[in-house]
């Protein structure tokens, strides 16, 4: 059942990755990386509970962290070209 | 008795998960536009996920890896939504127009301030 | 004010000293007071840049929040069964609708978890919100009309409370 799982989660994999790379547009394609961060979190699961090890569950949590901060950062970079921007022209404009 | 019982409704949970997480890639193919693709990545990353996480947990007797199961959890739950909020507000200060239901006659929003 | 950050503090704490504990797996003298000492840097540290309040941290939620997931996770499963349908329909049958909902939350903690709701739930997104306002994207017509109808929204103002 595992297997299957892993299966499934593989086959959304592939077709995050052809979004992301089909696009059209970049927010397309974040999107399609935020998918793929999730996917790789239950991958590692599931990859953990077939070879019977779980620390696999240790490296999850470091990739389900760090998937929200990615995706922000990029989404930032896109908006202001720089990371280090302060955002207060963002404040202004909504 | 019990571990045949907690098993065979871990397998159900897997399974359940399993095929959501196919659909919500499928709708990741199909869907017109980004805004109506996030509906469909929000039935995977937040269900699917879910099901399968709580599937796992199932398989194994209360211990540290439930514990971090749960915390798994509670982290996709908690950021996925920030990630697609952040997404679709960024989306639509780029200027993407979603896709509307033309006939439906509501007030359409007004357009970005930018 | 004083007496609230005292509270926060001690149970931030102890938070953090718990996802330390649920990590690591050593359970020796060494390792434990090296975890405590970081938790309670870590809650110093976040003091002194003011990020700890009833916004970050909310204890006073934690029984209320006991019944309102198990409600949310009904609620996600239902519409993730209606978000289903309609992506596995060979017409692919889809309505978007923007529509702008009034919160009726009070704090924005709770308008913000009003707006994490809808967009947790499948089928609708919070793009924006402005004050008390959440604009939210549906990708049919009924989840909108569901939503305007506000059984989400009553439920969060009474599980944010008075506060």
């Amino acid at each position: 059942m595992f297997i299957t799982a892993g299966f499934a989660i593989m086959f959304a994999l592939i077709v995050a990755v052809g979004r992301a790379l089909w696009g059209p547009t970049v927010f397309d394609r974040l999107l399609a990386a935020n998918s793929i961060g999730t996917a790789a979190i239950l991958l590692l699961a599931v990859f953990g509970f077939i070879t019977d090890r779980p620390e696999f569950l240790d490296l999850g949590i470091t990739y389900a962290l760090l998937n929200l901060v990615g995706t922000l950062a990029v989404l930032k970079f896109i908006r202001y070209g720089d990371l280090g921007h302060s955002g207060e022209e963002g404040a202004a404009d909504t | 008795m019990t571990e045949t019982v907690l098993d065979i409704l871990s397998w159900i949970l897997l399974g359940s998960g399993s095929f959501f997480y196919v659909v919500g890639s499928i709708g990741l193919l199909r869907m017109p536009d980004v805004f109506t693709r996030m509906h469909a990545t929000s039935v995977s990353d937040t269900f699917g996920a879910f099901l399968m996480l709580v599937g796992m947990m199932l398989q194994v007797e209360p211990s540290l890896v439930t514990l971090r199961l749960i915390i798994i959890i509670a982290i996709i739950l908690y950021t996925g939504p920030v990630a697609t909020h952040a997404l679709a507000r960024a989306a639509r200060h780029a200027g993407i127009k979603p896709l509307l239901d033309d006939d439906t006659g509501n007030d359409r929003e007004d357009a970005p301030s930018k | 004010m004083r007496s609230d950050t005292g509270i926060l503090f001690f149970s931030l704490s102890a938070t953090l000293f718990g996802f330390w504990l649920a990590l690591s797996g050593h359970y020796t003298s060494t390792f434990i007071t090296i975890g405590a000492i970081c938790a309670i840097l870590i809650v110093a540290f976040s003091v002194r840049i003011s990020v700890v309040d009833e916004e970050g941290h909310p204890i006073h939620l934690v029984f209320r929040a006991l019944t309102y997931w198990p409600w949310l996770i009904w609620e996600i499963a239902k519409s993730a069964f209606d978000v289903t349908r309609i992506t596995l329909d060979p017409r692919l049958p889809v309505s978007p609708t923007m529509v702008k909902i009034n919160a009726l939350q009070r704090t924005g903690l709770g308008v913000s978890i009003f707006a994490n709701s809808i967009t947790l739930t499948p089928g609708t997104i919070s793009v924006d919100v402005v004050g008390g306002e959440i604009l939210v994207h549906a990708l049919s017509k009924s989840g909108a009309e569901d939503l305007q109808e506000g059984a989400m929204n009553r439920r969060v103002a009474r599980f944010e409370g008075r506060s």
